[in-house]
Formats: structure tokens, C-alpha cells, sequence
């Protein structure tokens, strides 16, 4: 399986992103620089931490507008695994393959420490590899990880349980019903504040992100390996 | 020539905390009077000269880039006036 892990000027995760899936998955990966203007070859999408366009006006604006956000919308809708964490996660929020919107943490500081979340929903290609309710340990590290939307977009997301992770015991940054992550309504897209690329070796603390990726990996055989 | 003053401040109904932290703050040094406090953005926009109404340019932007309607309202002033 290829990913390609897109840098933005002023990402500051994608070399962690590399490294997970390179080092710990063991998976085809590149990087593909935000003036790209083809995906081609590859089979899934990660937009990794970090302070796009140095977080100017709001954290994802004007990365939203690179031209290789036209081909991340096109994986998207053809429904192509696509991930984004932290400054990822915004910059699909501010494209609009995300529904919602990201406000300053409740607190106004930086946080960034391990947290516990929950798996809300383990049926989706990111999380197959969790038990239904599992909690897991992976860090965040962010200054607007609030999440906020209206409570009609609320209802839909946990009608179609589009929620996916939720802060399990602490709401760190007063984001809405507690979400750390969510995706689109297809289950292709899933923007996530906490770093699980952060998370994929015992080395450093634990590797409860690990499964996320490998997730993606089984969802994606699944259905493109033929079976001999 | 014209130039546009556009501020956008987060919506009514979405808490402001930044607001909250300043307004705090003034209760502090006993402005008891200061009832709430709304942190916004201030933009000035420069247009040299547009085919299209300026208005119409203004309000694209802002709904495309300058705010987030999620979670943020806009309101702009366009003032005319003549290049030095």
C-alpha cells in the first residue's frame, strides 16, 4: 500500500507521519509537497501536524487553498482513505470534507500531553483494528483543538456514527460531546486532534496508534488484494 | 480607489473564550461596567479598481477565505476615495 504524507510549509509532523509508516508499519510512503498537482499512484492521503502557513488568519485557511487540496478532494470523493491530524484535521474542517469548525481551547494554552480516548465507533477503515469501546493512550499537542458545530450537525454525527474518538474521562480543550475525531459521512475521511503517528512505538510512551494504521492497511486488502 | 474595513468576530452563539479571559480581567481592575467583551479580527482591504460592484468582491472573500461562517459572522465598511 503507497500513502503519501503531505507537507505544507510550516508542517512540523510529517516526518513523524513518514516514520510511523515507514519504520513501524512497514508500508510504502512519500511525501508530496503542497504545490503537487497529482496523487496519482497513491492509495491514501495523511495531512500531518503543525502550523500551516504559520497558523495566519485561522489554522488551516490558507493551506485549504494549496493546489494539491483539489486532488485530496478528488481521493476523497473517490473514496480513498484520507487522514488528517491536528493542523490536518483543521485544514479539512476549513475545506469542507469535514463538517465543523475548530475554536481556541477552552483553557487558551497549548496543551500537550498524553490523553486517553475512547473508540466510538470501530467499524470505520481507520479503526477495525480497535475493540468497540477500547480505550487508548496517544498524545495531543495543540492551541485550537475545541471542537464546535451547530447541534443539527451534532445529531447527524452521531446518527451516522460519525464519531469515531471521543477524550475519555478529561475533556482537555472544551471540544463539543467530548470529540477528538470524526469523519465524513462515507467513512473516508477522518480528522483527528490526538497524534497517533506519535504513538507507534513503546520506545516513546506506547503504541496504541499503531492499530489506526494498520487498520487502514487491512480495510485497504480487503478490498484490493484479489485473493489467490 | 477603495478601501474596505472588514471585521469578523465569532458568532453569538459560539463561546468566545479570549472574550471571557479579557473580560475577566477588566472585572479585576474594576471596570464592574464592562459587561462582556467580544475579541474579533480587523482587516483593511485596498482596491485599486474592480469590474465587478466592490461589494460583491468583498463579500466573496470573506465568505470564501476572510471568515469562517461556521463559527464566525463578517461585517465590512467600503469607503471610496481618491488615489494620492
Amino acid at each position: 500500500m503507497r500513502f503519501a504524507v503531505i507537507v505544507f510549509p510550516g508542517s512540523n509532523c510529517d516526518i513523524d507521519m513518514f516514520h510511523a509508516i515507514k519504520d513501524e508499519l512497514g508500508e510504502e510512503v512519500e511525501y508530496v509537497w503542497h504545490d503537487q498537482d497529482s496523487l496519482e499512484g497513491f492509495d491514501a492521503i495523511l495531512l500531518p501536524g503543525g502550523f500551516s502557513y504559520g497558523d495566519y488568519l485561522r489554522c488551516g485557511a490558507i493551506a485549504r487553498f494549496s493546489n494539491v487540496m483539489k486532488e485530496i478532494i478528488k481521493a476523497a470523493e473517490a473514496g480513498k482513505p484520507v487522514l488528517g491530524v491536528c493542523n490536518g484535521f483543521q485544514i479539512l474542517l476549513e475545506a469542507g470534507l469535514l463538517p465543523g469548525a475548530m475554536r481556541r481551547n477552552e483553557s487558551l494554552k497549548f496543551i500537550c500531553k498524553p490523553v486517553e480516548l475512547k473508540i466510538e465507533n470501530n467499524e470505520t477503515m481507520f479503526s477495525g483494528s480497535y475493540r468497540q469501546d477500547e480505550v487508548i493512550t496517544v498524545p495531543i499537542a495543540h492551541g485550537e483543538g475545541n471542537y464546535y458545530c451547530d447541534e443539527e450537525t451534532l445529531a447527524r454525527l452521531e446518527e451516522n456514527n460519525q464519531i469515531v474518538f471521543t477524550y475519555n474521562g478529561e475533556n482537555p480543550n472544551g471540544s463539543i460531546s467530548n470529540i477528538a475525531g470524526i469523519t465524513n459521512e462515507k467513512g473516508n475521511v477522518l480528522g483527528m486532534m490526538p497524534h497517533p503517528e506519535r504513538a507507534v512505538d513503546s520506545l516513546l510512551g506506547g503504541a496504541d496508534g499503531l492499530k489506526l494504521f494498520q487498520s487502514i492497511v487491512r480495510s485497504w486488502r480487503e478490498s484490493n488484494v484479489v485473493k489467490a | 480607489m477603495f478601501k474596505v474595513k472588514v471585521y469578523v468576530t465569532l458568532r453569538e452563539s459560539v463561546l468566545d473564550p479570549q472574550g471571557v479571559a479579557v473580560k475577566n480581567s477588566l472585572h479585576s481592575l474594576n471596570f464592574s461596567e464592562i459587561e462582556d467583551v467580544r475579541i474579533g479580527k480587523y482587516m483593511e482591504l485596498t482596491i485599486e479598481k474592480s469590474e465587478r460592484p466592490v461589494e460583491e468582491v468583498v463579500k466573496e472573500a470573506c465568505e470564501k477565505l476572510l471568515a469562517n461562517t461556521v463559527i464566525e459572522d463578517y461585517r465590512f465598511e467600503i469607503e471610496e476615495c481618491v488615489a494620492l
